[in-house]
């Protein structure tokens, strides 16, 4: 009871954090003449006032965990992966090609729109081809800092633009839905056969079912399930045992007789292949065809980027990355409709996302603080330690193993 | 009881949908843009067409609402699906043909709301979605003849965004339309591969006055930066999509703007009597929805004031074509619609 | 086609320029990054520097009426103070409250992208620009051939940058602050016991950092491209931070990293310019490729500072 109680308490200076980013928007809406009650409420109700506005939340949140998963392990094994973007691309580009592939070769022509089609063998291969080419796109990021001393901060923010152009290249290439192939083209892929596309999700609640209507699709149970499964793999295998003592010491992994240069590149192979699940999952799940407007985060949405913060905030456990990716699709989501609502540019939007996730990663001090002083204080409880704040500190395996146990 | 619940709820929103779309006479739109409403560019034009519809019609009778930067794809989604559902917009404009897909999916569930979106030939062959698009191919034709009288070196210089889309299309019209006066200028063609890289667009149009161009053009909200480089360097500017005299100084020459206001108050008119959509719209010279507007600080001799004329004329009766290869493709395009459709 | 055509004076000429912003955000970060402080708000401090920056010449132009070398001072001053409180900001944030780096950063960074959109939207409304840093004309030496064009005829803090080369190195290898730095970064625990204030270091690198990036930004919007656009720098913050990586934390191989960026990128337009037949996708991404292979071939390595990222506890 007391420990449940410390853990509120605990939580208590992230409430503080986003109070305080909340005053400060609050500032700076008032200064746009905007009433921030108004607008918070308009805020919460985009996020998860409504049926559907939930399944928004959820949508926006599937890839965030995805990406937040792989960030976890590459972190967990001591590699900073800013690459999640580009290997997001890159499993998109495999992924719809796959689906597009098969989805012609299974799938007879007049039976592309057949609705409630769906062919596992297609959508399997498809998400396994997205896993790979995102993971080797991240390895190749990890064979790099492996054999070559490339910094894995350096390649992956290079490999990221190298990724969009090659995106752009293809989708206005061999990739180009034949339809399209005209003088004025968007470039984008044909879209997927029904077969090839993930079906939507709903729950046996009520008449229609619940999200039955909405563009929930199941994305996010593969998500929530490998989210649960990469914490056993981290927590309960040798194989994540070693990624994690590279994580923590690299030299002292290295007399332990552990292989780091494979270690490295395993956890950005694994990091990269969540990125590009993220991306293949977009694709099959919500977009039905690749297409791109130039940049990376028209069809990213940015979640490369998000999936860091989502992870950190996570406490570096791949469950715990599920809230937070679920708090910042809402956020994300309901900000737009602040937006819509009462016409609020929306760079106030973008500033107030920086200064939540700088108030938030800053409130961690207070959690560390209290948590060591219990520590001192010889409270009666075992202390569960923060896990995120332990990556700095170089935690001993057994340590983190309890705290894994507390967040799970 | 959940469903008497359920029909109760329905037959109180039909009435609020009813009673609020009755209660007033006013016009409302939404309408989402994948830049900010100020980028001189593509976003600025349907935003000046909003605001110029609201001088022409009064506040009493029209009203917008806008979500601007949406770059990100999916978050398009939310928003169209938001406004859609609220029942409270007669119009729902996506401006950004990578919203396609999207509207496809949304105008088949929302059936009674209509939907426009650009700039695309492709009504999805649904009755409650307007496509539009812009012939820009005949600004960037009209400008590339202006361009060639113009340029003393020979050389003239475009900074596009990615090869795709209108910037193509107004890329191919303008070197045909220097072509057409002289085949031995050079047209110089870099797309920077970004739409928003004001540096690199700055630095191509840097490269483009060392290697002898005179005279620049350019799409894309990044052209800000060729505009500064064109007004530092002295050379001529051409450009698209909304007026840029205010930044261009005394070097800009002609401008291609998009009057969607055109297009837009006819789709008004049609929904106010019930047509919800089917049709689709071209922005052109002829209908004048694109109108060429010579640089305010800029001195147009009567020679060349003639000439704009005659290329405006020659365009409008058909006479030039500014993309000879784009004709057939139009037809083609038209024969799948229409199969389609069936 | 000839290499004459491709290797052109004004090609180089076009790589010192694109290389200026990424010289003072990316040596910004080395001292930073040299004291254990990984900032990945660079971006964002840029945004902040252009933007300000550009606001501060356009203001004295237009209603102040200020002579137009004042303006210019001023619009610097102004970008070097606000970008110079985003990085003491950064520094509170890193070092007294021990935030994670890479992801304060990333709010930093977030921050300063929207909060110029913001003010740029609300103060200005569309692009307009400014009279920036004029072309320097040097006698005899801009009128030299081919070197003329090269080295003599840019703008003031392009020739600032670059001076901020050797300064940077001179500082970090042979001043008491550069050994302090050096210390703190590799190993904060002796440098303490020594009696250096581990924090009083940081927070110094890390204001240092910010306002080279707000410097870096008002190269942009006052002295190379004189106006402001939302998102001006289109992410050459991430870029100066990847750079420090290439350089090894050493000025001398950050500028050169800097270098061949550009070089790459200035080569690239102009190989499209003259008209080769290559799909511009591949152009495009040439400087980001060719960077990661010179980096593969480099052969001198240097060792990270041992302390990067991780904030200091005293004591423990």
């Amino acid at each position: 009871m007391a420990g449940r109680l410390n853990r509120l308490v605990d939580f208590a200076p992230v409430l503080i954090a986003l109070l305080l980013a909340l005053v400060v928007s609050s500032v700076l809406l008032i200064a746009l003449n905007a009433n921030p009650f108004e607008a918070f409420d308009f805020m919460l109700k985009g996020a998860v006032g409504s049926e559907n506005a939930t399944a928004e939340t959820l949508v926006k949140a599937t890839p965030i965990l995805f990406v937040g998963i792989g960030i976890t392990i590459a972190f967990r094994g001591g590699m900073i992966n800013i690459g999640g973007e580009g290997q997001m691309i890159a499993g998109a580009l495999a992924g719809v090609t796959v689906a597009l592939v098969l989805g012609e070769a299974r799938v007879p022509a007049e039976m592309a729109k057949t609705p409630g089609a769906f062919d596992l063998i297609i959508v399997t291969c498809s998400l396994l081809g997205g896993f790979l080419m995102g993971a080797l796109y991240g390895g190749l990021a990890g064979f790099l800092k492996a054999y070559f001393d490339v910094n894995e901060i350096l390649s992956t923010i290079m490999l990221n633009q190298i990724a969009v152009q090659m995106m752009n290249f293809l989708l206005n290439g061999i990739l180009l839905d034949p339809a399209e192939a005209g003088f004025n083209n968007i470039p984008k892929t044909a879209r997927l056969v029904t077969a090839a596309q993930l079906p939507r999700l709903s729950l046996p609640i009520g008449d229609p079912w619940l999200f039955a209507r909405t563009r929930l699709h199941w994305g996010l149970i593969i998500a929530m399930v490998l989210a649960v499964i990469i914490y056993i793999f981290l927590w309960r295998t040798s194989w994540g045992y070693r990624i994690r003592a590279v994580g923590e010491n690299q030299r002292a992994s290295s007399y332990a007789g552990i292989n780091v240069k494979r270690q490295m590149m395993f956890s950005m192979f694994l990091a990269g292949g969540f990125a590009g699940l993220a991306g293949v999952v977009q694709v099959l799940g919500l977009q039905y065809r690749l297409q791109t407007d130039g940049s990376p985060a028209g069809f990213t949405g940015a979640a490369g980027f998000n999936g860091i913060v989502a992870a950190l905030f996570g406490g570096l456990n791949p469950i715990g990355a599920i809230p937070a990716a679920a708090f910042f699709g809402g956020l994300l989501v309901g900000a737009q409709k602040m937006q819509r609502e009462l016409g609020v540019p929306a760079s106030l939007i973008t500033a107030v996302n920086g200064l939540i996730v700088v108030f938030v990663v800053s409130s961690e001090i207070f959690i560390l603080q209290r948590s060591k002083r219990r520590v001192s204080e010889g409270e009666d409880e075992t202390p569960t330690p923060n896990p995120s704040s332990k990556m700095r500190e170089g935690p001993s395996p057994t340590e983190d193993e309890n705290s894994g146990e507390g967040d799970g | 009881m959940r469903k008497i619940l359920t029909i109760g709820l329905l037959v109180l929103f039909a009435l609020v949908g009813v009673t609020s779309l009755a209660q007033d006479d006013v016009f409302r739109i939404a309408a989402l843009m994948p830049s900010a409403t100020n980028d001189l560019a593509f976003s600025q034009s349907m935003y000046d067409a909003l605001v110029a519809i609201q001088e022409e019609l009064g506040e009493d009778a029209f009203e917008f609402t806008i979500q601007d930067s949406t770059y990100i794809v999916d978050d398009a989604a939310v928003a169209l699906r938001d406004w859609a559902a609220s029942g409270e917009f007669q119009l729902v404009i996506a401006h950004g043909s990578q919203y396609g897909p999207i509207v496809e999916e949304l105008a088949a569930e929302f059936t009674d709301v209509s939907f426009a979106w650009g700039t695309r030939q492709d009504t999805f062959g649904m009755d409650n979605v307007y496509s539009y698009a812009a012939a820009s191919d005949e600004g960037g034709y009209f400008n590339g003849v202006l361009a060639a009288h113009l340029t003393e070196t020979g050389v003239v210089g475009l900074v596009g965004p990615i090869e795709v889309g209108d910037g193509k299309l107004y890329a191919d019209g303008f070197a045909n339309g220097v072509a057409s006066v002289d085949e031995e200028i050079d047209v110089n063609i870099v797309f920077i591969g970004s739409f928003s890289d004001v540096p690199l667009a700055t630095e191509a149009a840097e490269t483009h006055i060392a290697n002898g161009a005179d005279v620049l053009t350019g799409t894309a909200q990044m052209v800000v930066g060729p505009i500064a480089v064109a007004v530092a360097n002295d050379v001529l500017w051409f450009g698209s999509d909304a007026s840029q005299d205010e930044l261009s100084e005394d070097i800009g020459v002609a401008f291609q703007i998009y009057k969607w206001d055109v297009l837009l108050l006819d789709m008004i008119a049609n929904i106010k009597d019930g047509v919800l959509g089917g049709e689709y719209y071209k922005l052109t010279l002829e209908n004048e929805g694109l109108v060429m507007e010579f640089d305010k600080d800029f001195e147009v001799s009567d020679e060349l004031m003639a000439l704009a004329d005659d290329v405006i004329a020659s365009i409008v009766s058909g006479e030039i074509v500014p993309i000879p290869e784009m004709m057939a493709d139009d037809k083609a395009e038209e024969k799948t619609e229409e199969e389609g459709e069936d | 086609m000839g290499l004459d055509d491709i290797l052109t004076a004004s090609v180089f000429a076009s790589a010192i320029r694109l290389a200026t912003p990424y010289i003072f955000a990316a040596l910004g970060e080395t001292f930073a990054q040299r004291s254990g402080v990984l900032n990945l708000g660079v971006d964002g401090m840029m945004l902040m520097g252009a933007f300000t920056g550009f606001y501060a010449v356009y203001v004295a132009q237009t209603n102040a009426a200020m002579s137009e070398p004042m303006s210019l001072l001023f619009g610097v001053a102004v970008a070097l103070i606000v970008g110079g409180l985003m990085g003491l900001a950064m520094a509170f944030v890193s070092v007294t409250l021990k935030a994670k780096q890479g992801i304060s950063g990333i709010g930093v960074y977030l921050f300063g992208l929207g909060l110029s959109e913001l003010l740029f939207q609300q103060w200005v409304g569309t692009p307009k620009s400014v009279s920036g840093f004029p072309r320097i004309n040097f006698p005899v030496l801009t009128d030299l051939p081919i070197v003329g064009e090269i080295f003599f005829h840019h703008n003031l803090l392009v020739y600032v940058a670059f001076a901020l080369v050797p300064i940077s190195a001179y500082v970090l290898n042979n001043t008491t602050f550069g050994l302090m730095i050096r210390a703190v970064g590799q190993n904060p625990e002796a440098a303490d016991a020594m009696g250096v204030s581990v924090t009083r270091v940081r927070y110094a690198t890390t204001t240092i950092g910010g306002v080279l990036a707000g410097l870096a930004g008002a190269s942009l919007s006052i002295a190379l491209i004189n106006l402001f656009q939302q998102n001006l720098t289109a992410g050459q913050g991430f870029i100066a931070v990847a750079l420090v990586y290439f350089g090894g934390w050493r000025p001398w191989t950050v500028a050169a990293g800097a270098m061949l960026f550009s070089f790459v990128n200035a080569l690239q337009l102009q190989i499209k310019v003259i008209g080769a037949d290559i799909p511009s996708e591949f152009a495009v991404m040439a400087p980001y490729v060719i960077t990661i292979i010179a980096l593969v071939f480099a052969t001198k390595r240097h060792e990270q500072p041992t302390a990067l990222t991780k904030p200091y506890e005293r004591g423990e």
